[in-house]
């Protein structure tokens, strides 16, 4: 038995697997366990989960010294690079701030139970597969996994009307994405299968990237086929980031569901999806990136378009936070087709991708943060006017809350301006002068409805709103969150390196 | 004190900063604390930046850039911590911690809920401005442009008037407008460049030998931020909404120090990046001069007709630092020079009406005109500063505005005559303004009985008002000093953008060997051929007399 485990583990590839398989053990773990607590004691859980998170992240970090190798698994079907360590930090940190996050908002809602945070570490382990899935079924399954888990989390408030009417429209409308994006798979399989295969040393399975890429790039740019495929898993991949033309379900789930998985889904689904969508575009799809350029580049316009001004005439705050989420989606598919632009523009373009991917998931977790910090029994806080004097009620939320909203605006010196500061020098160093100014430009009305959110707080009287209680785990939370918001601004140079780090793809992708 | 020495600029840049650190730690409900705080750090920073004036050394062997400091920040973007001031950022650094220290001063009273926020919001606001002045390098020039912007927003939204959310986020949204495609400006002048630093004289210097439309787009990339932030005629909308609902404070710094950053943008970035072509840049600086003027006639026509004094004098801004930007795109030394002694001047006398105007608003919480009348009767004392101020701010020789206005008037004689008629006819309607204001407010019976007994003004608002009606005279009276810290500079810049200029004074001199006139598309360079180093002989003495080109004994 042993020896098997152990062959398994150092024959097999199996320690590939550790960050994932630590994270479906703890999740089994809460849901056995869970019958034993006591209502008092359902922290417990929480604690499990976080558990979880770091073994995690522990054996995450062993990775690294394999990474540069770039270990391939299980009949070529996992990849350990740079590439999925990056993602999979990002993926384990939003986990952990969101498991502190819920303890006390399940506490005050009343639906304290261990699925909770056993969905939660399931949904991070799919995301970590769509990371390092080197194969369509791994990278569709891990998609699944992380989607499933949070269709079911978007409805844990069953007596929340909101929150089950946002659960059923993720749940069609995510399946229906899945299912245009499975079609995109089978053409790419059927691709893959009908190449030859005799010039290859070694055979690879029909569905391994590397195969696909190859048969595309025999197809060339123009066939119909890989831009029918291009198409349908580009359309998928865009439900699950929310852009624009599939952004419709987004405000709504964003509203209904539980804040902290709001924050969750806007910030762990997206960043999955953000890495899925790059790992097919830069292997896959690499050699006909001159048809997806100007695909991406347009959705990018029409969702920094939309997201922003939509966000505008707003009132409630989570659906504000999603239509500007929208937005940060348009920059950052500027900054991919800044990267397939030019090879100049590939380490300045990715850099940024990475860059604003990473602080993305700091700031906007904090903005739901502070929210969530609003929430009493019955208020969901969500309101621009349960805001109104926010300052006076608690100096410290409203202080973190105008950290995190300059930072999405994009004031320097904090994290969300050097991402977009990256994003438009990628594009001018391309010649996508038009692309930046709009880029640049929207920055101005995003600032108007952030600020609408920090004039409520800070200008606004407060009226007979109760005093937010800020929890120990909270705090603990607004601490990372703002750390690495206002350091990533002020001195973003080992953030730059990650950044730069996880653009090293040892698999013998090198850019253009 | 060692590190005084070494690091000066740091120092100077965050004193204010360590106030509102200090600040932070003081609990809420104790006012006074936060007054005396406050006063003392922002007292502080003006003390810390006095050593600037005697150790700026004048030598002209001594770099144009003085009291360097720099040291890595983000060397993956090759951005710099790196300060340095020359004769202009020093007069405005200067202007920047003096006017600082007066306008916290005159908040004591005036503030009464949130003090600790208020002189936390300006501390850090007199950072960010030290710091545009201060920076040399484009990444941190950019934060510090920006960051500027937020305490000013809260310090109109909280301490303002009725409209101040409104003024609030119209102001930081206009000024971010002009920043973003600034920010376009820079990466794209980082990118054409093929740098790896973000040095400016580095960068702007390399912007010479681009082509001519990327240069001229470049000059229009950051027109922008600039012509909104001074503001230039179709950009001014913005500030009487500002100015009018700003609290005093907030004011005298928004007129005194805020538009300011606008015409140092302009000499500091525009006057560099003019295109080297002769037809290009004759366009651009056409159109520059012309919106000046009409920024000129347009503000002193809208002055007339205001009925609040405060907006009255915020239209007045436009009206002045027109003349400002009319001077810095004369590109004659005269008029540069004497653009940003006008700029000092505009600090000190449109800082000094601010102030008066909020002892008036303290005493009545009204600032319309009619509300007044005849107030020299209970306050003699207020309507003899009033005038001064009015005098200064309207040009009256012996006081510092005649010496920044004709400055700039002579400068732009040389280049039009038609120019400088309509920019007079601008102080003809200045004066028209400023003493119908002035007679309508102070002279005739109090007709108002609410005024009647009106309080005269106090010791600490004394306090406030002498140093500035001092400086008015001084610089009236005697302002070599400010202007030979200008020398070198405007020598510096005007030889690098109107290469013929020094040329033709030459050839106007007899002394001068038959060196040919540069070729008007010279890059700028100071080596070259043709173009002569600082010290040949004629080439510093325009007006023929042996004088630096600048100095006002000159031109009296």
């Amino acid at each position: 038995m042993l020896k098997a485990f152990q062959t398994f583990m150092q024959v097999d590839g199996g320690g590939l697997l550790l960050p994932e398989i630590m994270l479906v053990l703890f999740a089994l773990g809460i849901l056995l366990t869970d019958y034993l607590l006591e209502d008092r004691d359902k922290f417990f859980n929480a604690l499990m989960a976080l558990l979880g998170v770091m073994f995690s992240g522990i054996c995450l970090w062993q990775l690294r010294l394999v990474a540069d190798r770039g270990p391939i698994g299980f009949n070529y079907s996992l990849l350990v690079d740079p590439f999925f360590l990056f993602f999979g930090s990002i993926f384990l940190i939003a986990t952990g701030l969101v498991i502190i996050l819920s303890v006390n908002y399940l506490h005050v809602e009343d639906e304290n139970h261990g699925e909770y945070y056993a969905l939660i570490l399931f949904a991070c382990a799919g995301m970590m597969f769509m990371a390092s899935g080197y194969d369509l079924i791994v990278q569709f399954l891990g998609l699944e996994t992380m989607a499933i888990s949070f269709y079911v989390l978007a409805g844990f408030l069953r007596k929340d009307k909101r929150s089950n009417e946002s659960a059923v429209k993720y749940l069609l409308l995510g399946a229906f994405s899945s299912g245009i994006l499975a079609y995109g798979f089978s053409i790419l399989y059927g691709i893959g299968a009908m190449l030859d295969k005799s010039a290859f040393e070694v055979v690879l399975p029909r569905t391994n990237l590397d195969t696909i890429s190859k048969a595309v790039e025999v197809r060339g740019h123009g066939d119909f086929f890989v831009l029918l495929a291009l198409a349908t898993v580009a359309a998928g991949l865009f439900f699950k980031i929310a852009a624009v033309p599939f952004h419709q379900w987004a405000p709504d789930v964003y509203e209904g569901a539980p804040t902290p998985i709001t924050a969750y889904i806007s910030v762990a689904s997206k960043t999955a999806s953000f890495a899925l969508l790059l790992r097919l575009l830069l292997t896959v799809f690499w050699p006909i990136r001159v048809d997806w350029i100007m695909l991406i580049a347009g959705v990018a316009l029409a969702s920094l378009t939309l997201g922003n001004f939509a966000a505008l005439t707003q009132t409630n705050v989570k659906r504000m936070l999603a239509y500007s989420s929208i937005s940060h989606v348009g920059y950052i598919l500027l900054g991919i087709v800044a990267a397939a632009s030019s090879p100049m523009g590939f380490l300045t373009g990715m850099k940024g991708v990475a860059f604003y991917l990473f602080v993305y998931g700091f700031m906007t977790i904090g903005a739901f943060a502070v929210l969530i910090s609003l929430q009493r029994q019955g208020i969901i806080g969500d309101e621009l006017d349960d805001l109104n004097g926010l300052y006076r009620r608690s100096p410290l939320a409203a202080l973190v809350l105008l950290i995190f909203m300059l930072s999405l605006a994009g004031i320097p010196p904090l994290a969300g301006f050097v991402g977009k500061y990256f994003i438009l020098q990628a594009l001018i160093e391309t010649g996508h002068m038009r692309l930046a100014i709009f880029g640049a430009l929207y920055i101005v009305p995003a600032l108007y409805y952030y600020f609408r959110i920090v004039a409520h707080a800070y200008l606004h009287e407060p009226g007979n709103a109760p005093l937010p209680i800020i929890t120990l785990g909270q705090k603990f939370a607004f601490g990372i969150l703002c750390f690495v918001t206002v350091a990533a601004g002020v001195y973003p140079e080992p953030f730059v390196r990650l950044a730069t780090y996880s653009l090293f793809f040892p698999a013998g992708f090198s850019g253009h | 004190m060692d590190f005084y020495n070494t690091h000066i600029l740091t120092v100077v840049l965050f004193t204010p900063l360590v106030g509102a650190l200090v600040l932070l730690f003081v609990p809420r409900d104790s006012a006074n604390a936060h007054r005396v705080i406050g006063n003392l750090f922002a007292f502080l920073g003006l003390i810390v930046s006095l050593p600037l004036i005697w150790r700026f050394s004048l030598d002209p062997g001594a770099p144009r850039y003085q009291f360097p400091e720099s040291a890595d920040w983000i060397p993956s973007i090759g951005a710099h911590y790196s300060l340095g001031i020359d004769g202009i950022s020093l007069l405005l650094v200067i202007l920047t911690t003096f006017l600082g220290a007066i306008s916290i001063l005159s908040s004591w009273s005036a503030i009464k809920m949130r003090t600790k926020e208020y002189y936390i919001l300006f501390l850090l606001l007199q950072v960010g401005m030290l710091g545009v002045f201060m920076s040399l390098d484009f990444f941190l020039f950019y934060m510090f442009w920006e960051v500027m912007l937020v305490p000013m927003y809260f310090l109109i939204g909280v301490w303002g008037s009725d409209r101040r959310l409104y003024a609030a986020i119209k102001f930081f949204l206009y000024t971010l407008i002009g920043s973003v495609i600034m920010l376009l400006g820079i990466l794209a002048l980082y990118f054409r460049a093929g740098a790896t630093t973000f040095d400016m004289p580095t960068l702007l210097a390399s912007a010479s030998h681009f082509d001519t439309s990327s240069q001229v787009l470049l000059f229009w990339a950051f027109f922008f931020a600039f012509a909104i932030k001074v503001p230039m005629f179709p950009f001014h909308t913005w500030l009487p909404d500002a100015h009018t609902e700003a609290p005093t404070a907030g004011s005298v710094i928004l007129a005194g120090v805020l538009l300011k950053m606008g015409t140092y943008g302009f000499i500091r970035f525009s006057l560099p990046l003019l295109p080297q072509d002769p037809a290009a840049r004759h366009k651009i600086v056409t159109i520059m001069m012309v919106i000046s003027i009409i920024g000129i006639i347009y503000g002193a026509l809208v002055c007339m007709m205001q009925k609040d004094m405060k907006k009255l004098i915020a239209y007045s801004s436009v009206s002045h630092l027109a003349f400002c930007t009319l001077g810095i795109f004369a590109l004659t030394p005269h008029g540069l020079s004497g653009s940003v002694i006008q700029q000092i001047n505009h600090g000190i006398s449109t800082g000094a009406l601010f102030l008066l105007i909020g002892v008036l608003y303290e005493r009545r919480h009204t600032r319309l005109i009619s509300e007044f009348g005849g107030l020299s009767t209970p306050m003699p004392n207020f309507a003899a500063i009033y005038m001064i101020a009015s005098l200064s701010s309207l040009g009256l020789p012996l006081l510092n505005g005649f010496i920044g206005e004709f400055t700039i008037l002579r400068g732009t004689y040389e280049v039009s005559i038609r120019y400088t008629a309509w920019a007079s006819f601008g102080i003809v309607l200045g004066a028209a303004y400023l003493l119908w204001l002035y007679q309508r407010v102070m002279f005739g019976p109090v007709t108002n009985p609410s005024n009647e007994h009106l309080a005269d003004l106090n010791a600490r608002e004394y306090a406030t008002l002498l140093p500035l009606v001092i400086l008015m005279f001084w610089i009236g009276i005697y302002p070599k000093p400010l202007f030979r810290f200008l020398e070198r500079p405007v020598e510096e810049i005007v030889e690098q953008v109107n290469p013929g200029y020094y040329g033709a004074e030459r050839a106007a001199s007899p002394a001068t060997a038959p060196a040919v006139a540069p070729a008007p598309a010279a890059s700028g360079v100071m080596d070259m051929p043709g173009m002569p180093g600082m010290n040949m002989p004629g080439m510093e003495m325009p007006s023929g007399n042996g004088t630096a080109p600048a100095h006002p004994p000159d031109m009296k």
